[in-house]
Order: C-alpha cells, then sequence, then structure tokens
C-alpha cells in the first residue's frame, strides 16, 4: 500500500446516548476508491461528515495527508464533498455552481473560464454551462456537483451515496464512470453506500460497518469470498449457513462434523481452529450444484426437494427444502440457456454438491 | 364538470364571488371617484371632473408631513422586524432548539393582544421609565407589533431551505458569513422582500397604538382621523388615499412577481 491520505485514529462520535461510530481505527491509501458500506443508521454518513468537518468527534484524531484535523473548519480542509441530494445552488447556473467554490482561487476570469470548460468537458457536459439548474436531471446534477467538488482539486473527494436517487440503468453508467474518472485523476475517493454491489463493483477495499462499529476492512473479492464474520458474509451477498463442529484442521484443510450434511472437508480455509470449536459452515447459493440423481463417491451432499423459485433473467433462484432444516436452502444458477428445461418442477428430489473450497467456515458465537 | 352554463343563468358560486368582490372594492372605489368631483361634500349627484383636490394635496404642508413621517416610522420598523424576524426564523428553522413550540407560541402572542391593551401597557411602561413620546415610541411599538408577522412570512420561506446548501458553500471553502451572503442570502431574498413589505404596511395604517404613542408628530392615519373635523380636507385626504392606493397596488404587484420567482427556484432546489 502507498502511504496513508486519511487515518481515524479511535475516532469516536455520540449524539447522547447514541453511539454513531464507535472507536473507528484504520488509514486509506493515497489514490484509494474506499467505499463505507453499511445498513442505513449504521454510522457510516456520521463518519464522512467527521472527515468533512461537519461533526466533530467526541473522541479520537482525523489525520489527513498528515495533519491534524479537529481544530480545522471545513471550509479550510482539502477535501470536497458530493452530497446525497448533490446541493446544486439553485440561484445560480451551472458554470455559477462550477465556480462557486474558485472565489479566492486567484485564476483570472479566463483562466477560469477555461478550468470550466475543461471540468465540463471532463463530467461529459460541455456547453451546458449557462444551463440553469432546473434545466438539468437527476444525472446532470450529480455530475455537476461532482465537477463543483473536482475543480477544487482536493486531496480527497467524500461521497455521499450519491447514486442512490438515479435509476438503475443510468446509476450502472454513472458506477463505471466514477470508476474512470477516479483512475484518470488518481483522487482518493472516499464512498458512502448501503448497495453492496455498488461497494463491490466500485471499491478497491470495503470497511463494513455496523452499529458504529467498523467490522471488516477487506477488498471486494476477500469480503465476498472470505468473510471473517457472519454479520459480513450475510450482509454481503446471500449466504446458506450451516451448524457444525471442527473435527481437525490441518494446514488449510478443516475437517468438520455436521448434522445435515455430515463429515465434510474446507480447503482454502485462513483461520486455524482447534477441535471442538462451534462453527458456521457458508456456502454462497451459486456455489451449490443441483443434479437429479443420487450422487456417487461424493464426501458431502445435500438431498431435498425443490421448492419455490424466481427468475431474474440473467440466473434463477430456487429454494430447496431440507429435512429438519425450517430455512430453505438457496440455490443460484445462471441461466446459460433460455429454455430453463424443467429444472423448477417442484418437489423433485435434488441432490446438493459443492467443492471444498467453496465452503467457509466461520466463528460461532 | 363541462357543462357551458349560459351567461343569464350564473351558478351560486360565481353570483356569490361577484357580490363578494363588490362588497370589498366598491367602497374603495368611491375614493377615486370623489377625489375627482369638484364638490367639497362627499355626496351624489357628483359635480364635474376635477383635478384641484390633487393640487391641494400637495400644497398642503401638514398633510405631506404626516405622510413623511409614516414612511420614515415604516421603513425602520420593516427593517427592523425584518432583521430580528430572520434572526427568530433562522434559529427557529435551522436548530435542534429546546422549547421549540412554546417559544414560537410567546413570540406569536402580541398577534392576539388587543392593540388597545397594547397601547395602554407601553403607555404605562414608557411614562414609567420617563421616556418622552416621540416617533421614536411608535416605531418602537411598531415593531413589537410587527415581528411575529415578520417571522411568519420567514419561518414558511426558511422551512424548505435544503441545509446542505449551506453545509456545500462551506465545503467548497466559503466562512460562515459569505455562506449567508452567497446563498442562503438570494434564496431567502423573496422571504425578506415580503416580510419588508408587509410589515412596511402593517405600520403605516395603524393607528391605536400610534394615536397613544405620539405626541405632537402625527402619523398619516393620524392626521385622517383628525381631519374629519374639517369637511373641507376631506376632498385632499381623498385624493391621497386615492394615490396611496395605486401605489400599493404596483407594489403589491412587484412582491408577488418576486415570491412566484422565488417558488420557481425553489421548485428546483430539492429532488
Amino acid at each position: 500500500m502507498d502511504k496513508s491520505i486519511i487515518s481515524f485514529s479511535k475516532v469516536s462520535k455520540r449524539f447522547g446516548t447514541v453511539t454513531a461510530v464507535d472507536q473507528a481505527s484504520f488509514d486509506i491509501s493515497q489514490g484509494e476508491f474506499f467505499s463505507l458500506l453499511g445498513p442505513s443508521g449504521c454510522g457510516k454518513t456520521t463518519l464522512l461528515r467527521i472527515v468533512a468537518g461537519f461533526e466533530t468527534p467526541t473522541e479520537g484524531e482525523i489525520l489527513i495527508d498528515g495533519q491534524p484535523m479537529s481544530a480545522t473548519p471545513p471550509n479550510k480542509r482539502p477535501v470536497n464533498m458530493v452530497f446525497q441530494n448533490y446541493a446544486i445552488f439553485p440561484h445560480l447556473d451551472v458554470r455559477g455552481n462550477i465556480a462557486f467554490g474558485m472565489r479566492k482561487s486567484g485564476l483570472s476570469k479566463t483562466d477560469l473560464n477555461k478550468r470550466i470548460d475543461e471540468v465540463l468537458e471532463l463530467i461529459k457536459l460541455p456547453g451546458y454551462g449557462s444551463r440553469g439548474s432546473d434545466e438539468l436531471s437527476g444525472g446532470q446534477r450529480q455530475r455537476v456537483a461532482l465537477a463543483r467538488a473536482l475543480i477544487k482539486q482536493p486531496k480527497v473527494l467524500l461521497l455521499d451515496e450519491p447514486l442512490g436517487a438515479l435509476d438503475k440503468k443510468l446509476r450502472e453508467q454513472m458506477q463505471i464512470e466514477l470508476r474512470q474518472l477516479q483512475q484518470q485523476l488518481g483522487i482518493t475517493f472516499l464512498f458512502v453506500t448501503h448497495d453492496q454491489e455498488e461497494a463491490l463493483t466500485l471499491s478497491d477495499r470495503i470497511a463494513v460497518m455496523s452499529d458504529g462499529e467498523v467490522i471488516e476492512i477487506a477488498t471486494p473479492a476477500e469480503l465476498y469470498e472470505s468473510p471473517s464474520s457472519r454479520f459480513v458474509a450475510d450482509f454481503i451477498g446471500s449466504m446458506n449457513f450451516f451448524e457444525g463442529e471442527v473435527v481437525d484442521s490441518k494446514a488449510r484443510n478443516t475437517t468438520i462434523a455436521s448434522e445435515l450434511l455430515g463429515t465434510i472437508v474446507a480447503s482454502e480455509v485462513e483461520q486455524e481452529f482447534s477441535s471442538g470449536t462451534p462453527v458456521w459452515i457458508a456456502i454462497r447459493p451459486e456455489k451449490l450444484q443441483p443434479q437429479f440423481e443420487s450422487p456417487e463417491n461424493q464426501a458431502g451432499y445435500l438431498e431435498g426437494r425443490m421448492g419455490p423459485s424466481a427468475y431474474l433473467g440473467d440466473r434463477s433462484h430456487f429454494y430447496v427444502h431440507i429435512d429438519h432444516r425450517d430455512e430453505p436452502v438457496l440455490v443460484a444458477l445462471q441461466n446459460l440457456e433460455r429454455s430453463l428445461g424443467g429444472i423448477s418442477r417442484p418437489n423433485q428430489s435434488v441432490w446438493l454438491t459443492w467443492s471444498p473450497d467453496a465452503v467457509v467456515v466461520l466463528p460461532r458465537n | 364538470m363541462n357543462d357551458q352554463r349560459p351567461w343569464w343563468r350564473p351558478d351560486g358560486f360565481l353570483l356569490y364571488a361577484i357580490i363578494y368582490l363588490t362588497f370589498i372594492y366598491l367602497p374603495v372605489l368611491f375614493l377615486p371617484l370623489f377625489s375627482f368631483n369638484s364638490s367639497k361634500y362627499i355626496a351624489f349627484p357628483l359635480k364635474s371632473f376635477t383635478l384641484k383636490w390633487y393640487h391641494q394635496m400637495v400644497n398642503s404642508p401638514s398633510m405631506l408631513e404626516a405622510l413623511l413621517n409614516s414612511v420614515k416610522v415604516g421603513l425602520i420598523v420593516a427593517i427592523v422586524s425584518t432583521i430580528l424576524g430572520l434572526l427568530a426564523a433562522k434559529a427557529l428553522t435551522r436548530y435542534r432548539l429546546p422549547g421549540r413550540g412554546p417559544v414560537i407560541s410567546f413570540i406569536m402572542i402580541p398577534l392576539v393582544i388587543p392593540e388597545i391593551i397594547l397601547a395602554i401597557s407601553l403607555l404605562i411602561l414608557i411614562s414609567q421609565l420617563d421616556i418622552p413620546l416621540s416617533l421614536w415610541t411608535v416605531g418602537f411599538s411598531h415593531s413589537l407589533l410587527c415581528t411575529p408577522f415578520a417571522m411568519l412570512v420567514l419561518i414558511s420561506r426558511m422551512e424548505g431551505f435544503d441545509n446542505s446548501l449551506e453545509e456545500a458553500a462551506l465545503d467548497l471553502g466559503e466562512n460562515g458569513w459569505m455562506t449567508f451572503w452567497r446563498v442562503t442570502f438570494p434564496i431567502v431574498l423573496p422571504g425578506i422582500v415580503a416580510s419588508l413589505l408587509l410589515t412596511f404596511t402593517i405600520s403605516f395604517d395603524e393607528f391605536v397604538l400610534a394615536f397613544f404613542l405620539s405626541s405632537t408628530d402625527a402619523t398619516l392615519p393620524i392626521y385622517i382621523w383628525s381631519s374629519l373635523r374639517f369637511p373641507t380636507k376631506i376632498p385632499a385626504v381623498l385624493a391621497l388615499g386615492s394615490s396611496i392606493f395605486v401605489i400599493s397596488f404596483f407594489v403589491v404587484s412587484f412582491a408577488e412577481w418576486l415570491r412566484r420567482r422565488g417558488v420557481k427556484l425553489e421548485s428546483t432546489s430539492g429532488i
């Protein structure tokens, strides 16, 4: 990792008796696309507002580029923010909005106009300078909010759920553009979202937050494929959980005994567990393979009956009922062919199999 | 819905509206009518057209002085009560103020206290404090009366104000004062203008407080009231009334235009 641009050290924020952020300590590297991800009310926006200077931490300190920020007001910080509702100034046109923060830049009028034209080019709105704020669509307002912050050349750009108000298609397009823009400019982005898919798509690293605490910080692939807690495994994507107990742990292979699954082996397990430890056996829905004949020579499998299914276009979800288990097991299948091949006949017997490295082992209790 | 009634059979609501408007505006229209009538008696039949009452109006120093007094008091009251109203409205709409409800009710009480009670209590207070009665005491009492009105106008304007606009200005490097000047003020401006006009108007035609708390300097309503005793002065008062009527018409239209423009701007500030 390169040098750290933002450093949180034991940052806490309490509103009365409510703890919005609890002892957050982590670093964000120069040039990184870093996301704060969590359900609403988890403290992610509060943490962002602390960086911007709109909230003062109850405890702890934030360093931006090595400088402590507790005594620095928002207007003196080397960061800029894209607000959730964009906060476009309604009494100014696009050019006026973008030029707003440049009053003290010392640029001449012609230089400033040139800069604004460059930024308009960058956000793909050339020629929109004289548009009033009421003549912009949601996506265009979002771009103007971005331009207004980027022209200040901040060390860190703060984004508070900037894509939340856009429709799905536009959101996906803006995700790609945001990512390109970030790589092109090399500015550190600190991005707040409750949308796990968005966080996975955009980020270099993600901090998953819950109830004011930072639960885990990792790359999208690490979070999805080897989460370190049940909360993260459950929050990111879908996950099937089974209770089990460790029998044996050798090198990266762990043998687990489970009532439902029998004795199974999990490979590529990062944590070491001593035998007898209660654990969760977690398997992603797309890593379960259904077959309609009883498997032979398979170390572990699950037998069940097909329940309801959901067609999602690119894939389908099937719920499989297992005896002695209340919750159905979720199986996701890519729809590789246009005909679904009668796979969703209800009550058909089905056997689910998986490979040992699909199994995630998580501590229980 | 779309049945067209013939004009000779108007529906009940239209009839009601016509009677209502006639009731309100007919008396007011007598003002300009008699101000151009050459008879000095305010009675039908009309005699002939004249401008002499307008002439008399311009040449009556005591009337013009009263007008000037009212304008002076009105301007100061409008500015003072709008500033007070603005500060109060900002505090009440922006900050999580403990006891917000009771505070608002308390400030709004002067709206419902009978003016005569307010006038007597202020007169007692002011004479106890040995402050001589003057236009200043009138202005003070009018500010007291007008501040709640200014607050009402400005609270409704600022209630929908998006706080993140001010945060965005701070974030873009402006300090508190420049944020107010470059963002808050231009957005709230239509409300400020509306408040200035409303409070000026209230002060301009207020009689009871002015009657109790002024000394020898009469304001316009007091001058008009006292000239009712001299029938010869009345036609000039009508001329003055008509002039004020025409001027207010343009001022109010201008204020309404500003307000609509403000509403249009506001409708674009949210999503």
